[in-house]
């Protein structure tokens, strides 16, 4: 493994970084509490849409979050040839 | 049978399961003490920091406190569990390919520095103490509750069984402790939640019945009718709440950044065997904590809606008899302000403090309705009703009218949830002290035997500590759980963060920023919290933030001290970088 590729791997890993690390700043910070008092006015179910992204919806979108960074995570490391060797047990 | 008798089956039984796994699990080297030697699998680990991380505080008072707060409850369940996704995407799998044993380890070796070193075992410290004392008292509680045994005796069983497993087993055996741990306290989270959205929305998913209609015939939304409660108690409408909300902003952000840098926390990801690994671990981790969470305001809910229409408006003597069982115990209370017989919950506080019954020769004086009465001064609100946060979900199988096995569970739930958290922090602690300062700092040479030697014996003497803040619990301990997110957010964060992700991060900004943070915060919530309670109010604080949302501040100061004093200092050595470089890719 060369030093170029070995960049190249650390840049994109920042850049999904950053993208999801932007998704959970504007469900949680944004939608849960910046925005919640205008989006209560939007109605779904029982549910105020800001009541429900602060007490609901941003936990399940963190958990998606994670899980969609270890699928990219996993076919990035197989990319750049760096995932681990797999040992017996 | 009686709750009583059925919560001696169910704590007999688990607390046998607790002591089976430890004899099972015996560590015999320091690798399989502190982290298990690395061989949990990542599911079993998920499960294990899901139960280490869920205390009392998140099993028997988060619901009961959301209910009171309404949409403000959001900082909880946000803020405990946003910071997942920065242990995810920017801790966890770096800091397994470093592959030391623990948090002060990484920053000692990467900012190559024993004051840097110490500093983090200090926090670590700091931050463990303050928060498994809080835990033990939540052992004494149920015990005292359910068992009516004494808080002290409460006490010194919980330690017992923590100090079989956590002193013996290590890591190794308070992992599968966890587990079993988990699986306790899930499921007696979840037996009572679907009974009760059952009841009243017809819809047992407790996350879709608190958005349903409710099934009395109304026609209502259950979130509409607890709005309109609300609004004619003279409450803030349910889904609305009362708090500024640059103060949830910068609550959630403390408490979300405050568990991405807790060290019991961390620490569990270094027991897996691979990198791939602690990222997925993650993951199943927060879907584990996530089903309780989710669960949590649904129960804050219905909760508060069956005790708003069980008691206001309703004369005294017609009341239920869990609500006579829970007077005796203070929880619940009411005091006839306008003398109809009738009790009143309006917003404001009814009585001034805890409540405290009157007795004379040790029987409870009753009042004219035969009510518990109390020694306390009355408030000038219309309130007559004092409600504890913890009933919430004490009461709550009661409450509903559940069989007596369903609230024994919830017993056994809130043991299992302090004991888990307790255990994993017992064990930051005794690790910091074997090896962070007599391996790393006073004796390098000490035989592995020993310092397992050493490790136990500071696990005995933490469970002592532990033990004796639980029986005596110094006034503040409510108080300083602030203070352990904020100092974990203002101190270990950021220095972390810029040890993997800023190569050229020195030890001068690194130490610096991290003294600067921990103080600042330390004095802020000192102020507010310990010294000058009065001033503890909206309008003393700087930018209208709690001191509870403080280690937010403190951590972007820290960040700001960090790079500032950095850039005068010279570049780390070659080494470090390194080293750097190297944890940044699962193999090379």
């Amino acid at each position: 493994m060369n030093n170029h590729n070995l960049k190249e791997y650390w840049a994109i890993n920042i850049r999904y970084v950053l993208i999801l690390i932007s998704i959970w700043f504007i469900v949680s910070y944004g939608f849960g509490i910046l925005l919640a008092p205008m989006l209560n006015d939007i109605q779904i179910g029982g549910f105020k849409l800001g009541f429900w992204f602060a007490q609901q919806g941003s936990i399940y979108v963190f958990v998606i979050l994670i899980f969609v960074y270890v699928y990219l995570m996993n076919k990035l490391d197989i990319r750049f040839g760096v995932q681990e060797v797999e040992e017996g047990p | 049978m009686s709750v009583q008798l059925w919560t001696y089956i169910f704590v007999g039984i688990t607390f046998s399961l607790y002591i089976g796994i430890a004899i099972w699990s015996r560590a015999s080297s320091t690798s399989e003490f502190y982290v298990a030697k690395g061989t949990v699998n990542p599911l079993t680990n998920g499960m294990a920091t899901a139960a280490d991380w869920m205390s009392a505080a998140s099993f028997l008072s988060m619901a009961g406190l959301i209910s009171f707060m309404g949409y403000d409850g959001a900082v909880y369940l946000m803020g405990w569990t946003g910071g997942y996704v920065l242990l995810a995407l920017t801790l966890a799998p770096y800091l397994r390919k470093f592959g030391k044993f623990t948090v002060p380890d990484f920053i000692g070796d990467r900012y190559y520095s024993q004051i840097a070193r110490t500093v983090a075992v200090i926090c670590a410290l700091i931050v463990s103490f303050t928060y498994v004392a809080g835990q033990m008292r939540g052992v004494g509680l149920v015990f005292s509750k359910f068992l009516e045994v004494d808080i002290f005796w409460g006490v010194i069983i919980g330690m017992a069984i923590v100090f079989m497993y956590a002193v013996l087993g290590g890591m190794k055996g308070i992992t599968y402790t966890q587990v079993a741990q988990y699986c306790v306290l899930i499921f007696a989270f979840m037996v009572p939640a679907f009974f009760i959205s059952a009841q009243l929305t017809g819809n047992p998913i407790p996350q879709l019945g608190f958005g349903s209609k409710l099934v009395d015939g109304s026609d209502m939304y259950l979130l509409d009718k607890l709005d309109q409660l609300h609004t004619e108690l003279g409450f803030a409408a349910y889904t609305s709440g009362t708090k500024s909300m640059q103060d949830i902003f910068f609550i959630t952000v403390a408490l979300m950044v405050g568990t991405a840098g807790l060290p019991h926390v961390i620490v569990r990801f270094f027991t897996v065997p691979k990198v791939k690994d602690a990222r997925i671990s993650v993951g199943y981790a927060l879907i584990f904590i996530a089903i309780l969470y989710t669960t949590a305001p649904a129960i804050a809910v219905f909760s508060r809606t069956n005790l708003i229409t069980t008691v206001n408006e309703q004369p005294y003597d017609q009341m239920p008899e869990w609500f006579t069982t829970w007077e005796e115990t203070a929880l619940l209370n009411w005091v006839d302000k306008n003398g109809d017989g009738r009790i009143t919950y309006a917003p404001g506080q009814a009585i001034v403090g805890n409540p405290e019954i009157n007795r004379t020769n040790g029987e409870i004086v009753r009042g004219e309705y035969g009510e518990v009465t109390l020694l306390n001064p009355l408030t000038s609100t219309e309130n007559e009703l004092y409600v504890d946060r913890d009933i919430m979900v004490l009461a709550n199988p009661e409450i509903a009218g559940l069989p007596n096995w369903v609230a024994a569970l919830v017993a056994a739930g809130g043991l299992a949830a302090a004991l888990s958290t307790a255990a994993g922090l017992l064990l930051v602690i005794s690790t910091s002290v074997s090896h962070d300062l007599i391996k790393k700092q006073f004796n390098p040479e000490i035989s592995d035997k020993k310092e397992l030697l050493y490790a136990r014996i500071a696990a005995g003497c933490a469970v002592l500590v532990a033990g004796y803040f639980g029986i005596n619990p110094p006034g503040f301990v409510a108080e300083v759980v602030a203070i352990a997110f904020g100092l974990a957010a203002a101190s270990f964060f950021p220095a972390i963060i810029l040890g993997i992700f800023y190569k050229k991060m020195n030890r001068e900004g690194a130490v610096a920023g991290m003294i600067v943070g921990l103080l600042f915060t330390l004095a802020y919530i000192g102020f507010f919290k310990l010294l000058y309670p009065e001033y503890n109010t909206p309008a003393y604080w700087w930018f209208g933030i709690s001191p509870e949302g403080i280690g937010t501040f403190g951590m972007l100061i820290n960040l700001i001290v960090s790079l500032a004093v950095g850039m005068i200092f010279p570049d780390p050595p070659e080494e470090v970088q390194e080293m750097v470089e190297s944890i940044r890719y699962p193999r090379a």
